[in-house]
């Protein structure tokens, strides 16, 4: 719905390494997440309410605990926006491609 | 590309759409809408039947209705029937929520769980394959055009 917050959430490298985080394994709690950060709960906890407002993490509660989810959908919107079904195959290959490359070298 | 490295069990999507709840009700649960988003797919929802099928009559989910209760929740099993391996795997359940919000926004969001016993679903809907439902459902209640020519 908002592309500016979208944008700004993935601004911000601890922020996108909380969404690389949940994309290893999902549905994980504040307590998971903090673990994983040099940071204090309250910052991971402001991190988290960014990402929740840009529709990038979406929050259920589970019993007791509040599990935090990742949702790609924002991302895959600002994908269609630009690149249409007719381009997709040849984006997607030249990304194949790099990705192959690069991991031959590694 | 990019892979999950562990599939998840529990697959959460969420979007905005401009429209009324009871719009996206009525594009989740009749024929007539889904064709134009989800695969091609002809979904008929009731109280006690849920059926998505081919143009062709085939069957492509099948699964029963656990709670139903327009235009808010919707609640129902899922067995992907479109290749034997995936149909031989145990059901897993699909959660709709539709929350109406401020300025004619409804917030859908799909939960996709209990799918501990069924890998290969679980890799066939991540992904591509319940963004794309979302992004063509938004696209067909927004424009009124499906993202298929």
């Amino acid at each position: 719905m908002d592309d500016d917050r979208v944008f700004k959430a993935l601004a911000d490298p601890t922020r996108r390494h909380l969404l690389d985080r949940l994309f290893e394994r999902d549905g994980r709690t504040l307590t998971e997440l903090e673990s994983e950060l040099e940071m204090s709960r309250f910052g991971v906890m402001k991190h988290l309410r960014v990402l929740e407002d840009a529709g990038l993490v979406v929050p259920r509660r589970q019993g007791r605990e509040k599990l935090h989810f990742l949702n790609p959908v924002p991302i895959r919107l600002i994908h269609d926006r630009w690149i249409d079904k007719y381009t997709e195959h040849r984006v997607a290959a030249l990304a194949d491609l790099k990705h192959t490359l690069e991991d031959q070298s590694a | 590309m990019s892979t999950v490295t562990q599939t998840q069990t529990a697959q959460v999507y969420s979007v905005f759409i401009r429209a009324t709840p009871q719009q996206v009700w009525e594009a989740i649960t009749t024929p007539e809408f889904s064709h134009k988003y989800f695969h091609g797919a002809r979904l008929t929802i009731t109280p006690d039947s849920y059926s998505s099928v081919t143009d062709g009559g085939a069957d492509l989910v099948t699964g029963s209705v656990l709670e139903f209760d327009p235009p808010r929740r919707l609640v129902h099993t899922w067995r992907a029937m479109y290749s034997p391996e995936l149909a031989a795997e145990d059901e897993s359940r699909v959660t709709w929520e539709i929350d109406q919000r401020d300025g004619g926004l409804t917030y859908l969001t799909v939960t996709h769980d209990q799918l501990e016993g069924a890998p290969l679903t679980a890799v066939g809907v991540s992904g591509e394959g319940w963004m794309h439902v979302l992004s063509g459902l938004k696209t067909l209640l927004e424009t009124g055009e499906s993202l298929y020519v």
